[in-house]
């Protein structure tokens, strides 16, 4: 799984352009889930965010370390890091109306 | 007994058991918790899950060198280490030295919004992690039932819950799962379907305004355990579970005698007092004396220089001074010497368990050679008769292992049926002395029966028991045809029979006087029958003379008159006529 674009670190470092999102998709290892999870994801930000969006795919398989920082218990997860407050969907997204209102993605359009 | 001991022959295979080190718990379970498998821990709220399942890693960890994973769904890792820290465990410490691993998992059901399919890898991931980065043995899961609150998909999440516990036994930890207590269940949301090697119950319960914390377990696959309610509490080193039945019937015995400090009390079990290491039962009506019984046996141990510990429920330890003051007994200085030391609590001040925990301590830290507890039916207030009869057993069972001699005192109502109540507890008893009130004639007096004194000769007399300022005594109550009399009427008796006596001295000193009396009237008349005798016998020589006399007279006279016939100049006619009629 490779990663979309690999922003730099975020949490409101300055340098992060103010309307780009950030989500963080947590998987483990490359699972069909996962693989279904992060293709809903893209479909739905090409539609409603283009080019305002940044997705980090972390496979917690390799860095398991990563799972406490954003409390994932579940995989997949999605973590909305910005625009805040924070914001996490769980699932393979593939009920797009629930990942919309867990995005708060029809408030902001 | 070898028999028995062949029938209950453990089995070849034993299951590994992980010890818990919690005081009292890894005796009921025989070793601990099952090792490399999940043990459920439910219970309501506030009933010490959390700690139960803290001081399991902690023990594992700084006892055993098993390092541990906290994985707490409720409380944040400074809040963890904080309330531990109160119950003397170092948890800080054992994470910085990486023998445990706090994981908080934070969830918050308004931030989790859920679309399409889940699993729990994430939970299994950190799990992993924190396990593998120490090389964890124990595992606390606190509470997984978090996760019901934070996932609206119960299928899921079920499937996911069987999947951990199975994970978890492949992995080859001891976990410990907290959970809920449920309403009709074990647990709110049925964990115990998955958690099917160990389920131990926790429980807070408040009977009569008095919370008593219990443990039970209800299950445990593989083993044999203890299967009743075991009283708990969680004092200043965490939880201790006091298990009945942990203490056999094999202490050491001794058949050394002690003192009772009451001289006829001595003699009347047998000359020489109780066993050393015996429990002693005194029970007795209010005001009939116990606590100054107790106090003679408290104060004669002393003077032998033994430690005597006085628990007291009833009276603060000033005024047991201050009232044996009054009776010549002075304990103060065997206080000051360190030989005797009181300790003092109110019944009701806590629950039944948590009195037994703090005289268990004060005992283990003063080791007494005769304790007193006065009274043990102050204690019968803080907890049902089943639960003191329990205590008693454990408390007696723990005194008789150390060779300890106790003295309980005991307050009964008045009438018979006190030797009813006491009678549960009084099997217990190895010498059980009663003291009683006998009211009559306007006053009660106390008495005392030995109403029973194991191995050994004792008497089966009621003694008065006398208190003055000199101290107590017993006397021998007078039993006489008019039953046993005691007090002013002993006394009195006492006197009637004094009076008898001297009625019956006075009577024969009367006769005897009598008798003298007429022993010297015949005397007399003796004397005087034998003056009238002897008169007689003058009488008769007398007239023995005379008539001599007048023989001899009468011959003169004739010899006269032929004389005087021929001399009757020279002679007056009237002499010889005048001799005649004086003789």
């Amino acid at each position: 799984m490779k990663t979309k674009t690999a922003g730099r670190h975020p949490n409101g470092s300055p340098r992060w352009p103010a309307h780009l999102w950030q989500l963080r998709l947590y998987v483990t290892g490359e699972t069909s889930r996962s693989l279904t999870a992060f293709a809903n994801l893209k479909k739905l930000c090409e539609n409603h965010l283009k080019g305002r969006y940044r997705i980090t795919v972390i496979d917690l398989v390799k860095r398991p370390q990563l799972a406490k920082g954003d409390q994932i218990l579940a995989v997949p997860t999605v973590v909305r890091k910005l625009p805040r407050p924070v914001r996490t969907i769980i699932g393979n997204l593939s009920d797009t109306d629930h990942l919309l209102v867990g995005l708060d993605l029809r408030a902001t359009d | 007994m070898k028999n028995n001991d062949h029938q209950f022959a453990v089995p070849a295979v034993r299951l590994p058991k992980c010890p818990t080190g919690v005081q009292g718990l890894d005796e009921i379970t025989g070793g601990g918790l099952p090792r490399g498998r999940p043990t459920l821990v439910c219970g309501g709220a506030g009933c010490g899950k959390t700690l139960f399942a803290v001081e399991f890693l902690v023990r594992g960890a700084a006892q055993f060198g098993e390092p541990g994973v906290l994985m707490s769904f409720e409380e944040t890792e400074a809040e963890l280490k904080a309330n531990v820290a109160s119950l003397g465990f170092d948890l800080a410490g054992l994470v910085r030295r990486k023998k445990i691993v706090v994981d908080y998992v934070h969830i918050e059901p308004s931030e989790i919004h859920e679309s399409g399919e889940y699993d729990l890898e994430g939970l299994f991931v950190r799990l992993n992690h924190a396990i593998d980065s120490v090389g964890a043995k124990r595992v606390v899961l606190d509470t997984l039932e978090a996760l019901f609150a934070g996932l609206r998909n119960e299928a899921i999440l079920r499937a996911e819950l069987r999947r951990l516990f199975r994970w978890l036994k492949d992995k080859g930890v001891t976990a410990v799962i907290t959970a809920e207590r449920g309403r009709e269940q074990l647990t709110r949301h049925g964990l115990e379907e998955y958690v099917s090697d160990c389920v131990i119950l926790l429980d807070h319960r408040v009977h009569d305004q008095i919370a008593t914390r219990h443990l039970r377990v209800v299950k445990y696959r593989g083993a044999l355990h203890g299967t009743n309610e075991f009283p708990f509490l969680i004092g200043d080193d965490g939880i201790s579970v006091l298990p009945i039945t942990s203490v056999g019937l094999n202490h050491k015995i001794s058949s050394e005698r002690i003192a009772t400090g009451v001289p006829r009390l001595d003699a009347m079990l047998g000359g020489r007092g109780f066993f050393r290491g015996s429990s002693i039962l005194l029970t007795g009506t209010p005001g009939t004396g116990k606590t100054i019984v107790a106090a003679n046996f408290a104060n004669a141990a002393c003077q032998r220089g033994e430690r005597t510990l006085f628990f007291s429920f009833e009276e603060s330890p000033n005024q047991i001074v201050r009232n044996m003051q009054s009776i010549g007994l002075r304990l103060e200085p065997l206080v000051r010497r360190g030989l005797l030391r009181f300790h003092a609590a109110r019944p009701s001040l806590y629950g039944l368990e948590m009195h037994l925990a703090t005289m268990f301590k004060e005992i283990a830290g003063f080791k007494p050679h005769v304790v007193v507890i006065d009274p043990i039916t102050s204690l019968m207030d803080a907890g049902t008769a089943s639960e003191c009869r329990g205590m008693v057993t454990r408390l007696v069972d723990y005194l008789k292992a150390g060779q300890v001699t106790t003295l309980f005192t005991s307050l009964t109502q008045g009438g018979h049926a006190l030797q009813q109540s006491e009678a549960a507890m009084s099997s217990l008893m190895d010498s059980w002395l009663l003291l009683q009130d006998l009211e009559g004639n306007g006053e009660r007096n106390r008495v005392l029966y030995v109403l029973k004194a194991r191995g050994m000769a004792h008497s089966n007399q009621v003694r008065e028991f006398l208190i003055s300022n000199q101290g107590i005594d017993l006397v021998d109550a007078y039993i006489g045809p008019n039953g046993v009399l005691t007090g002013s009427a002993r006394a009195a008796q006492t006197a009637r029979e004094k009076a008898e006596a001297l009625a019956g001295q006075q009577e024969a000193a009367r006769r005897k006087r009598e008798l003298e009396r007429k022993r010297a009237a015949l005397e007399r008349q003796i004397g005087g029958l034998r003056s009238e005798h002897e008169a007689g016998a003058e009488e008769l020589r007398r007239i023995d003379q005379q008539v001599g006399t007048q023989t001899r007279m009468l011959t003169t006279e004739r010899s006269e008159l032929g004389r005087l016939r021929h001399a009757d100049a020279k002679m007056p006619a009237g002499k010889p006529g005048r001799n005649g009629r004086r003789n």
